[in-house]
């Protein structure tokens, strides 16, 4: 049997359906997962497209290839594709369905049709948000934040997309409570709270977050359509309304939501991590703890996002506070893992790679963020160039970077086949020095006072965005060599078989590409996830 | 591969209560508006309250309270094996539910026919707090209006299935869970009603 026709099996073919149809009406974790990943990715992918567009605007002063409305419109749907099309649903949609029933050793979610309308909300959401860009009088020029004065005011097509958007919450929501019921009701026979996996464990922080987040969000979306199409005035200053109170609805989901991006990232490092360090990981119960806390504590911080919005200052100061207190539960987990390496048998292979330089980004954008959550340095850097840079080490350095060393750790079960190692090592090695090229200059640019969302720039910034948008197209030839390898290994690449990594978490002891059952007959967990000890025994 | 259809009421019952969760969170946001307007606007409020009529109200919250009884008691008849019982307590309840919508309509026609509605000119000539206190109003009610009538057609939609017998005594997590969502929707009512007809 040649490679080539080295059949996939288990869940892709032991069905006996494999049309269209028998994947989008699915009820199979496994698929659902696929789709998500295969949905979000491309969307990603848009997202990435439209991100090149906008450095290669701040390449030269004034005008490059766009004008300002332009550049207005490309920022708003960059971060509304990034953020509610990429990067929120992914994580748990995507790696969440995939991995997370089978290491808690359950056959399916706990709502398995559920599921299958999660995700079709989330397809039905992201093709109103595409609709919005292409019908009406243009594609929404709001920010991805829609901030009222301006989104109540604006002519550009932003009732549909926020619409698109709320629809998509639907979906976030109905995963979590899904992922919480699977969690409590479906772990195996000994699967006990102590032995879930740490990515497991973050995703339960994560999907309480979901649900008790996106509602707020939901809420202030309904508030903005009411404000456009019924003219409600409720954050209309001439009508009595406050546009300060928009901003804390707004925010009161949405700096939650940074961690339902950030923290099943985390959950993935720390499985990933203690496998390719070949020892058991460091302090578990602390990273799982972190992770509540994190979920917790991050859900009260909302404020230091308004620093400069006319808060009081008491508020300002209680806020700073709080945002402080979340960095303790974010120092654990680094600390954590940087202790699983120590004296550790670490071997270099792309899954790894990507883990350790999300320790090093998520640090760097981790540390920066507390000089945003302080409020005397804010009050300097606010709605700079620094920010931008701020949250895209954490949002793309963090979950970016733990999202491909997700797909480069668990694609392979998934697919039967593996990508090529070099080819990886390579694309990692120019995404982390493009990325790095292109972030670190905008946080000096920010500390120069160089404001973000325009196109246009004095000429003393000149050199430093030009080296900036020389790095988002080092990032660019890095992602296009990892995807290419990537599809071309799961095609067509080597088989991949056993547990070539030696993994101790349940996905790991059944077989590749998992059966539609998962596990054929129900496990007794013996063991703990990282006690590589007892697997060889 | 068969494997027996996975029943795990429990879990249903948990995946209820999460998303009654974020039912009264979703409604939360309103309360936060309202309590941040009303301690802007104190008088205003109060002047804009006592122009909702609390005699219809009062008699919302009794219509409400009444189908929450048969909502509950319609799921102890299930148990009991008793389907007919139930389906008859199921339609007292959508009955409950139309009662409540038709009194609503009628309230707000009577706020449209005096020129309040969001963005009226009586409402942008107004005092600005004025104009908060009734567009939150129409915000609230119209969105728990929207709950009723979800809820009603939920239930409706249940009691087609206890007519079948599909949901029956032992196997009823489907009425207790629709019976669970109506209890929020009456719940959620239960705050609406004194913050803007009793309080101010």
């Amino acid at each position: 049997m040649t490679v080539s026709d080295h059949p996939r099996g288990g869940f892709w073919s032991d069905t006996g359906r494999s049309g269209l149809g028998s994947w989008i009406f699915s009820t199979d974790h496994k698929r659902i997962g696929l789709l998500y990943l295969f949905a979000t990715f491309g969307f990603f992918l848009v997202g990435v497209v439209l991100g090149l567009l906008l450095k290669f605007e701040l390449m030269t002063p004034g005008r490059t290839i766009m004008g300002a409305e332009a550049y207005n419109a490309v920022f708003t749907v960059h971060g509304v594709t990034m953020i509610f099309l990429f990067i929120l649903p992914g994580f748990p949609g995507a790696f969440g369905n995939l991995v997370m029933p089978i290491q808690v050793g359950a056959r399916d979610v706990a709502f398995p049709r559920l599921n299958l309308l999660s995700w079709w909300l989330y397809m039905g959401g992201a093709l109103i948000v595409l609709t919005s860009l292409f019908t009406g009088n243009g594609p929404p020029d709001t920010g991805w934040t829609f901030y009222v004065p301006f989104s109540a005011r604006t002519g550009t097509n932003v009732s549909l997309a926020v619409f698109g958007v709320f629809i998509i919450g639907f979906s976030a929501i109905l995963t979590g409570l899904n992922f919480i019921t699977t969690i409590h009701r479906l772990r195996a026979e000994g699967m006990t709270w102590g032995r879930l996996t740490l990515f497991t464990w973050s995703l339960y922080a994560t999907a309480w977050v979901q649900i008790l987040a996106t509602p707020i969000l939901a809420i202030t979306l309904v508030l903005i359509m009411a404000e456009r199409m019924l003219g409600t005035g409720l954050f209309d200053p001439g009508r009595g309304g406050d546009p300060l109170m928009y901003q804390h609805l707004f925010w009161i989901y949405s700096h939650p939501a940074v961690y339902i991006m950030i923290l099943p990232a985390m959950g993935a490092i720390s499985d990933i991590i203690p496998v390719f360090s070949r020892k058991p990981v460091f302090g578990y119960k602390m990273i799982a703890f972190s992770s509540i806390a994190i979920a917790a504590a991050g859900s009260l911080v909302w404020g230091h996002h308004m620093f400069t919005s006319g808060m009081s200052d008491r508020a300002v100061l209680v806020f700073s506070f709080l945002t402080f207190i979340v960095a303790i539960p974010s120092a654990i987990k680094v600390f954590n893992w940087v202790s699983t390496l120590y004296k550790g048998s670490i071997s270099l292979e792309a899954p790894m790679l990507f883990a350790l330089s999300f320790i090093i980004l998520f640090s760097i954008g981790g540390l920066t963020g507390l000089i945003l959550g302080a409020a005397a340095t804010d009050v300097h850097v606010h709605d700079t160039q620094f920010v931008v840079g701020h949250f895209h080490y954490v949002m793309f350095g963090g979950t970016g970077f733990a999202f491909f060393a997700a797909m480069h750790y668990w694609l392979p079960k998934f697919f039967g086949r593996r990508y090529r190692e070099k080819p990886a090592v390579i694309a990692w090695a120019l995404m982390f020095i493009g990325f790095n090229i292109l972030y670190f200059t905008m946080k000096v640019l920010g500390m120069k006072g160089m404001p973000r969302r325009y196109y246009d720039y004095l000429p003393e910034f000149a050199t430093l965005n030009l080296v900036s948008t020389i790095g988002s197209w080092i990032l660019a030839v890095g992602l296009v060599i990892m995807l290419v390898n990537l599809i071309r290994g799961l095609l067509r690449g080597e088989p991949f078989e056993g547990n070539p990594w030696g993994g101790a978490t349940l996905e790991w002891s059944i077989p590749t590409p998992p059966p539609t059952e998962n596990f054929a007959r129900e496990p007794v967990v013996t063991h703990g996830p990282y006690d590589f000890t007892a697997m060889k025994e | 591969m068969t494997h027996p259809v996975h029943k795990d009421d429990f879990g249903a019952k948990l995946g209820m209560w999460l998303f009654l969760f974020t039912e009264l969170l979703l409604f939360g946001g309103l309360f936060l508006l309202y309590a941040a307007y009303l301690h802007r606007y104190p008088r205003e409020f109060a002047a804009a309250g006592k122009e909702l009529d609390w005699m219809l109200g009062t008699a919302n919250t009794v219509i409400l309270l009444t189908s929450s009884l048969c909502a509950a008691m319609s799921v102890t008849a299930v148990q009991r094996g008793d389907n007919r019982r139930a389906l008859g307590l199921l339609g007292g309840t959508i009955l409950c539910a139309a009662g409540f919508l038709a009194i609503k309509y009628v309230e707000w026609g009577a706020k449209f026919g005096h020129g309040i509605y969001p963005g009226s000119e009586r409402l942008r000539g107004g005092a600005p707090g004025e104009s908060v206190f009734f567009s939150l109003y129409f915000m609230t009610t119209g969105i728990h209006g929207l709950h009723v009538l979800i809820g009603g057609g939920l239930l409706a939609w249940i009691a087609t299935r206890v007519r079948a017998g599909r949901v029956a005594a032992g196997n009823h997590v489907l009425l207790e869970n629709g019976a669970l969502y109506w209890h929020l929707v009456d719940l959620v009512w239960i705050f609406i009603f004194p913050l803007y007809y009793l309080v101010l």
